[in-house]
């Protein structure tokens, strides 16, 4: 009786208001959209990192007889230097440090070059000679890449020591702008969006004050008064979070999976479809938390006895 | 039943308070009307029973509660001993005569097999057995306060409240509302009606409270709207107002 009572009410009031409703749900459901992008970003880094930072290296180039920079002066780094590198990488002060290191000659080098730019013309081009022969060092902990940049960018025969890992912070400080942004975006359209549920309520409440008056003067209890204003709110924005949802998965499945899967190959991990259904039951609890307080906050101005 | 010890009510901004030092006592089953001049203190009286406002000073007990220190979230279910009925009625307009008897005790969850047999019983009593299906704007002004009646009193309450409830009404019709206030009165049932209506009140011969700007000036059994044992100085404004239209031919 009393739940029918409430759910009939909370109906008529959602029927009263039917554009205001609307509104709401479409406010939920492109700020929510924006969190759950934001969300995915996130959890995007974070699988990217995990991936890259697992493979990224420090690698010791060895000069060239083209080379001019570093410790070079166009000559091809000697044999005695080459092994005085790899003596300092086996000594104790490093060796802590490395989980292990490998060692690329020229024509290594060239294979490798060969099949990353198998497609560009500047393959045709490249002899092995003019790629560096190199050590591949993967750390123990890839933070200190520091320590080895420093004892070997002095030693003879070295032209440069790179860590890859420089690489990937630009990508991940773009990622992490566009991160940003979303959440940015999503604040300011989260705070529209409660602001409009509170407006609702109120428009809400106001049409049907002779029934609040006449309730609180027969002495309907405020949960009684209160409950089909915020069930009418959660209502709206659970179908708004219910598109954003749906919107997120989409952009996973279709855009995600799809045309960036195409493009970028095998080359890195991508967030899934089963981290977009994480996503949306969160989008979901955090839509029907913020109706309900702000439709709880603004029946209570009805609710003074 | 109903007591007031000392009660002053000052609205904030207000340098005269709307009740001054007010103490009465209202037993169970009595019949008292309020009267006085619109400002006297009369609606602040019955807005403090209700509990619809709080005392500045004194203490209220209403039905054994004492409503100076009863908690908000107490006030509702103290709400439903008690019938309310107004001069504008306050009926809902879209909700048929039966519909809007029932609400009252469908929000407060009575069952729905208590609200079929108690709401026609209400209408009944107030004599609108037949016209349960109709809307307010169907009914005549008289009608429409005999709806509210039923609706105060549906849940029977042990104090009706009666805030000029003949104000709008014909005399004929207001004779009508009195009879049905007296049988309701005649069932138990405390009734504290404000009004302005003179020939009413010296008609029936009951208890009397008048207010001037907040302090009773009388509190009377079996008495009139106006009486003699009053000094007619003491009325102020409103006494020379009497004088004058007596005065002139």
């Amino acid at each position: 009786m009393r739940l029918g009572l409430i759910l009939g009410e909370a109906a008529n009031g959602l029927r009263r208001n039917v554009s205001m409703v609307i509104s709401v749900i479409l406010v939920t459901f492109i700020s929510l959209t924006f969190v759950g992008a934001a969300i995915l970003l996130q959890m995007q880094i974070g699988q990217m990192k995990g991936y890259w930072y697992d493979r990224a290296q420090v690698a010791v180039y060895m000069c060239t007889d083209v080379d001019t920079t570093g410790n070079c002066s166009q000559a091809e780094a000697t044999q005695a230097q080459i092994d005085n590198v790899k003596g300092q990488l086996d000594s104790p002060t490093l060796a802590p440090y490395i989980k292990k290191y490998e060692f690329e000659t020229h024509e290594q080098a060239f294979e490798n070059f060969k099949s990353q730019f198998s497609d560009l013309p500047i393959a045709a081009f490249v002899t092995p000679e003019t790629l560096n022969e190199s050590f591949r060092v993967n750390l123990v902990d890839p933070n200190q890449a520091d320590v080895l940049i420093e004892s070997l960018s002095g030693s003879a025969g070295v032209q440069d020591v790179q860590d890859q890992r420089g690489y990937l912070d630009q990508i991940f400080s773009v990622l992490n702008a566009a991160s940003a942004t979303a959440i940015g975006i999503a604040v300011l359209m989260l705070i529209a969006a409660v602001l409009l549920i509170a407006t609702t309520i109120r428009l809400s409440a106001f049409s049907r004050r002779r029934e609040l008056g006449i309730m609180r003067l027969v002495g309907a209890s405020n949960r009684f008064i209160q409950t089909p204003f915020v069930l009418e709110g959660v209502f709206a924005s659970f179908i708004g979070s219910i598109l954003a949802g749906a919107a997120i998965v989409a952009i996973v499945q279709f855009f995600v999976r799809g045309v960036l899967q195409q493009t970028l190959q095998s080359t890195t991990t991508l967030v899934g479809l089963g981290d977009a259904l994480t996503v949306v039951p969160i989008l979901i609890v955090v839509g029907a938390l913020l109706a309900a307080a702000s439709a709880s906050v603004a029946i209570s101005r009805y609710l003074k006895v | 039943m109903i007591r007031f010890d000392s009660v002053s009510k000052a609205y904030p901004g207000t340098t005269r308070p709307a009740l001054n030092s007010v103490s009465l006592e209202i037993l169970k089953g009595e019949f008292v009307f309020l009267v006085g001049a619109s400002g006297s203190g009369k609606s602040s009286f019955l807005r403090l029973i209700l509990r619809e406002e709080t005392p500045t000073k004194g203490a209220i007990h209403v039905l054994g509660q004492h409503l100076n220190s009863l908690p908000n979230r107490k006030v509702p279910y103290f709400r439903r001993n008690l019938g309310v009925v107004f001069q504008d009625f306050r009926l809902l307009p879209n909700k048929t005569v039966f519909d809007n008897v029932a609400f009252t005790l469908q929000v407060i969850g009575k069952s729905r097999g208590f609200i079929q047999e108690a709401v026609p019983d209400a209408l009944k009593m107030v004599g609108l057995a037949g016209k349960s299906n109709r809307y307010p704007h169907e009914l005549s002004g008289g009608e429409q306060q005999r709806v509210a009646i039923a609706r105060a009193v549906v849940n029977k309450p042990a104090i009706l409240l009666a805030d000029e409830p003949t104000g709008n009404l014909d005399p004929a019709t207001s004779a009508g509302i009195m009879t049905l206030l007296e049988r309701i009165n005649l069932g138990g049932t405390t009734v504290l009606m404000a009004t302005h209506d003179a020939g009413i009140v010296d008609q029936m011969k009951r208890r009397v409270i008048e207010l001037i700007t907040g302090q009773i000036v009388r509190d009377e059994r079996q008495g009139g709207y106006q009486t003699q044992a009053v000094p007619v100085q003491n009325f102020g404004g409103f006494a020379e107002r009497v004088i004058n239209t007596e005065v002139a031919p």
